[in-house]
């Protein structure tokens, strides 16, 4: 039997749990952070506040789940948008090492600040 | 309504033409005429050479398929006076070699029917055993997928294997579902062995497109996506429990 | 086996190429690139979060700091531009996953329109909820 185990269908779960994720939690932090503060619809939280919510283990844990799953939704997406929108499947090998490998990174950074700051 | 409409076909001769040609013609415009029916003019009554495949008429046998103002249509259900007064463009289906004008060469897709095992596979037991039984639910379970006519819009639209030939692609992985579900079958296994490269499931990107394009509502995208949560799921499982996990 | 004999004949056949440009050709082609590009701003945000999160931990001046540098108009234009994008991913995510999941409730496939529906309950109420979290209100 033939039958070889590619690492393909986990980086797709990932993918699809990024995805999840992103689309129900993206939406309203973009909001507030991106817009409703800076062009002053909201005042922005008090200090005090909003370091107490992003201090706590619970913020810290769902925003490294969201981190995480955002850097690899990213790059599973982007490389099949590199490889099919410009016809670049002949660089598939590197287009992935670029990818996965700055969203390793940026998933490296998150849990720097996620758990090791503050 | 104006009583005729230009059709505009492409021509290809093997051996003579680098590249198709567009050819026009004028054909009668009725309100009960279809795509189909406007080549069949042409070809008793203007240019016999036009070459086109076609057989039931009645969206059954899945051979007319051509491409009708760049989408991918049975040209036996697609009428003339949708493109009024216009000219319609009749091309030979995309993503696939061109044998003659409107005739493509499908052994491609053939081969990856069959590499799929789209027949229930099981060990069957002595015919005293009496026949598999299956309840409605049963049935409905992959009903939808057996819809499938094989006519190959659903290729045509999908620039995935526009792009990488080696995919195996929507209406296959589709067939290879409607026997995954089918509860007398025993075949998942192997089926999943042929489709879980990159080149089986993984290549699709979900564009969609051949759900859109599909005249049977077969949904071979979402078919693609269930067999990938499955397939997913299975090497989870094969990776948590290296041993015994099946 | 005389269907594949004829096949052989291959160097007559017309092979068409597709175009670089090929997910210009059709509306679905390019709503579907749209759709693969939201994710680079999807990466975008995830990068302006973490600064966020940073900024915070790191006391009330760089919280400070990073609300003037999120009132820049670039970034406010960037996170415009984001916002249309990731709308589109959540938009679009949420009708593709009635197709990939389909749901069973006592033996009868749930209707794709009832899963769409009851993700939007869903993300309502998450959204509603990190907004209390975070303003406070
Ligand atoms: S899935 Fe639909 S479009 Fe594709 S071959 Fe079957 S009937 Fe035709
Ligand atoms: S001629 Fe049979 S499907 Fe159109």
């Amino acid at each position: 039997m033939r039958r070889r185990r590619p690492v393909e269908p986990l980086v797709w779960l990932l993918f699809s749990g990024g995805g999840v994720v992103t689309a129900i939690l993206v939406p309203v932090l973009l909001v507030l952070l991106g817009l409703a503060f800076p062009l002053g619809w909201i005042d922005p939280p008090p200090y005090e506040h909003i370091h107490a919510v992003l201090g706590h283990w619970i913020a810290r844990i769902v925003l490294l789940g969201l981190c995480v799953l955002g850097f690899v939704h990213w790059a599973h997406r982007f490389r099949y948008t590199l490889h099919e929108g410009l016809k670049l499947q002949r660089l598939d090998a590197q287009i992935s090492l670029l990818c996965y490998g700055l969203a390793l990174i940026g998933s490296v950074w998150a849990v720097y600040i996620l758990l090791f700051t503050g | 309504m104006a009583d005729t409409i230009a059709m505009e076909v492409a021509r290809y001769q093997p051996g003579e033409d680098g590249a198709p040609t567009m050819a026009r013609y004028d054909v009668p415009l009725r309100k009960d005429w279809v795509v189909l029916d406007g080549l069949n003019y042409i070809k008793d009554e203007i240019d016999g050479t036009v070459t086109f495949r076609w057989s039931c008429r009645m969206g059954i046998c899945g051979s007319c398929g051509m491409t009708v103002n760049g989408e991918p249509k049975l040209t036996c259900a697609t009428f003339l006076t949708d493109y009024a007064p216009g000219p319609v463009r009749v091309e030979p289906l995309a993503n696939f070699p061109v044998i003659r004008d409107l005739v493509v060469d499908i052994d491609d897709f053939l081969d990856k029917l069959s590499e799929v095992k789209p027949w229930i596979v099981r060990d069957e037991a002595p015919l005293s055993a009496g026949e598999y039984l299956q309840t409605p639910e049963q049935l409905e379970e992959y009903r939808q997928y057996s819809m499938c006519i094989n006519c190959m819009l659903c290729y045509s639209a999908c620039p995935v294997y526009g792009l990488d030939p080696e995919f195996v692609g929507p209406a296959a992985i589709a067939l290879a579902q409607r026997y995954n579900l089918d509860s007398r079958d025993e075949g998942a296994a192997e089926r999943l062995d042929v489709l879980i490269h990159p080149e089986g499931l993984w290549a699709c990107t979900f564009v969609g497109d051949c759900t859109r394009v599909c005249p049977k509502h077969v949904d071979p995208a979402g078919a693609i996506q269930r067999y990938k949560l499955t397939a997913a799921l299975d090497t989870l499982k094969h990776y948590v429990l290296p041993r015994g996990g099946r | 086996m005389s269907v594949r004999q004829t096949a052989t004949a291959v160097r007559g056949r017309y092979q068409p190429r597709i175009s670089l440009w090929w997910w210009l050709t059709k509306p679905s082609y390019l709503l579907f690139v749209l759709r693969e590009l939201s994710s680079v701003f999807i990466a975008w945000f995830i990068v302006f979060l973490l600064l966020f999160v940073r900024a915070v931990y790191q006391g009330e001046g760089q919280y400070e700091r990073f609300l003037d540098f999120a009132a820049n108009p670039f970034v406010v234009f960037v996170n415009l531009v984001a916002l249309a994008f990731v709308l589109l991913h959540t938009v679009t995510w949420f009708v593709l996953t009635p197709q990939a999941l389909p749901l069973h409730l006592r033996g009868r496939r749930v209707p794709g329109g009832l899963i769409i529906a009851s993700q939007y309950v869903g993300w309502l109420v998450v959204s509603a909820f990190v907004f209390w979290l975070v303003v406070g209100w």
